[in-house]
């Protein structure tokens, strides 16, 4: 899994603006690199496939939706995203992903670091199996995480003993997202972990550190960056997941409804306006959230010199 | 012969004399043990027992029942529509992701980086929302539905906009893996056989492709796999109209909210098998992949 490149937009140009001269020289490099780099054939038609069908795929379709919310007008628009029902999913929706990949973080850092340190028995299959909730279909993993955590079920049943429910509330939102959003922790950090040195830790070994430090000053450091970007990742996911959190939500409408399911609901009573405004609203705070967390993973970059 | 041995002086510039002396790392027996079966526990218990579920689900049914449900003409109807969907998003998806990463790997132009960043932006949108912006567009309500009205096009609740909302959510997946792939394969090979007269689509077919295949192969099992396994995107823009706009996963959900359990799971193991296929595939591409990359004499000398 790459990291989000999204918002990975140099911030500088690499051709120095000192002066005059450098820029011409600059620039006539430049395009000599550009002319010789087209002798490969193809480029006019490889470039038009991608633009015709991302623009007809995605961008337009998208911009529909902008186009519609603006439609609804400032004032319709509020309206509409100040309803509490509106509010309170993007809440649930928002609160549960969070919890969820507060969850993940420390849960995939452990699995990542576990099955990159020991070799043992059953290893490749426990490695393999992190990818099942990439591969299964949200809709299977919906039923079955309801038939696991609901009252009757294996898990359910156990954490129903101890008091707690797991199923039809947000607590099964949570357990649903953690489902889903496991394998971008671990796959975004494992190949930063596998890139660490032994050397570096035996070092740190000899000169005395306990492993606890070890870990603390060498290894935590080099895979922050990553760490917070299977986060950002996996929050990204967690918002806009559907078909693995309504069997077991419950959806009761202020208490466990999603925000993807507001917009399913209002698309059925043919209320497209507010399906729009809430479709715009998931979609503005999403991208919010990507672009901070990949700024504060630049900043961790910087800091711990781990390019 | 000495004592100290080194056998690689690079990974072992100390020279160790045993492998035991060096320091250990996996702080002893106990440690090692705790961490590995807490580490078991949790991706049994999370990743595990979902899938568990859906197959112990279908043990408890009887033979009768579970060829009852196969055979319905609802779930051959799914079946067929699921595997047409795939069968038009897999190979346009390939096509899409081959063209985006020869633009993107072969040539420079401005812009570039801001091209790959869009070809992401599916990952970063809900499902449900890809689903909503086809509605606007084609729904009744929408920016075209009358006119797709007054000329009897049907794209919403009907095949066209399952295929569209399909590849909205699978747009990335072939480009996404081809890209980083080609881009560490360089170009001085197809610049080669160019200067020595090829055709740009010998080039294609004789050099690249079959430098890439494994990266583009593994790109579309993952396409595949959400083509026939995606759920919310599918579900705005179906309308659930039995035999005719439900796929296999839209119908799991029907037979579910039907209270027909039992049969439900019948069909998610169907979705299930599809995902543990893929999973086998994947390591097994994975594995070839890699031994591939191993011997490509191009990216060990960059190494």
């Amino acid at each position: 899994m790459r990291p989000i490149s999204l918002m990975a937009v140099p911030l500088t140009s690499s051709i120095s603006r000192n002066s005059e001269t450098r820029v011409t020289t600059a620039k006539r490099i430049h395009d000599t690199q550009m002319k010789r780099s087209r002798v490969i054939p193809g480029f006019g038609l490889s470039l038009g496939i991608v633009l015709t069908s991302l623009s007809l795929i995605v961008l337009i379709p998208l911009s529909a939706l902008v186009f519609k919310a603006a439609g609804v007008g400032p004032s319709g628009f509020w309206y509409i995203a100040s309803s509490p029902r509106v509010i309170k999913a993007l809440h649930v929706s928002f609160e549960t992903s969070l919890f969820a990949a507060l969850f993940n973080a420390p849960v995939g850092l452990l699995i990542a670091f576990v099955l990159h340190r020991y070799r043992f028995p059953g290893r490749a299959i426990l490695n393999a199996a992190i990818d099942l909730p990439f591969a299964l279909p949200t809709a299977v993993a919906g039923i079955s995480l309801a038939a696991v955590y609901g009252p009757h079920g294996p898990l359910g049943s156990v954490f129903a003993g101890l008091g707690i429910k797991t199923a039809f509330n947000p607590t099964g939102i949570t357990i649903a997202l953690i489902f889903i959003g496991l394998p971008f922790v671990v796959r975004t950090v494992q190949p930063v972990i596998d890139e660490i040195e032994r050397e570096t830790e035996e070092a740190a070994a000899l000169l005395g550190a306990t492993p606890f430090r070890t870990f603390l000053s060498i290894i935590f450091p080099a895979i922050l960056p990553a760490l917070l970007t299977g986060f950002a990742l996996a929050l990204a996911r967690g918002v806009g997941e559907y078909g693995s959190v309504i069997f077991i939500a419950g959806n009761l409408p202020m208490i466990s409804e999603i925000a993807p399911l507001l917009i399913v609901i209002k698309l059925e009573e043919f209320d497209y306006g507010g399906a729009t405004v809430i479709g715009t609203l998931m979609l503005v705070i999403s991208f919010a959230l990507l672009f901070g967390i990949n700024l504060l993973e630049r900043s961790a970059r910087k800091h711990f010199g781990h390019d | 012969m000495t004592e100290i041995q080194l056998k690689d002086p690079m990974r072992d510039p100390i020279g160790w004399k045993k492998e035991d002396e060096r320091p250990r790392l996996d702080g002893g027996p106990i440690v090692a043990g705790l961490l590995i079966s807490l580490t078991a526990i949790l991706i049994i218990g999370i990743i595990g027992l979902p899938l568990f579920a859906v197959f112990a689900a279908v043990l408890t049914a009887g033979a009768a029942e579970i060829s009852a449900t196969l055979t319905d003409p609802d779930t051959l109807a799914a079946l067929r529509l699921t595997l047409l969907i795939a069968a038009i998003a897999v190979p346009t998806n390939g096509l899409i992701g081959l063209a985006a990463a020869w633009a993107v790997t072969k040539y420079e132009f401005p812009g570039k980086t801001l091209l790959m960043a869009l070809i992401d932006i599916p990952f970063s949108v809900s499902p449900v929302v890809a689903g909503l912006v086809y509605v606007l567009l084609f729904g009744a309500q929408g920016l075209f539905g009358s006119w797709l009205d007054a000329h009897n096009i049907k794209i919403i609740f009907a095949v066209p906009g399952i295929a569209l909302a399909t590849l909205f959510v699978t747009f990335p997946f072939v480009a996404r893996e081809l890209i980083p792939l080609m881009q560490a394969h360089g170009k001085l090979d197809e610049e080669a056989a160019l200067t020595l007269g090829a055709s740009g689509w010998t080039v294609l077919f004789r050099i690249t492709l079959p430098k890439a295949k494994w990266g583009l192969l593994y790109g579309l099992l993952l396409c595949n796999a959400r083509a026939m396994g995606e759920f919310g995107a599918v579900s705005v823009v179906s309308g659930h109209i039995r035999g005719l706009t439900n796929t296999l996963p839209l119908h799991v959900e029907v037979l579910y909210n039907e209270y027909q359990f039992k049969a439900s799971f019948i069909v998610a193991s169907l979705l299930a098998s599809l995902a543990l296929v893929t999973l086998i595939l994947k390591s097994a591409v994975e594995y070839f992949g890699r031994d591939a990359e191993a011997t490509n004499p191009i990216i060990e000398a960059q190494n």
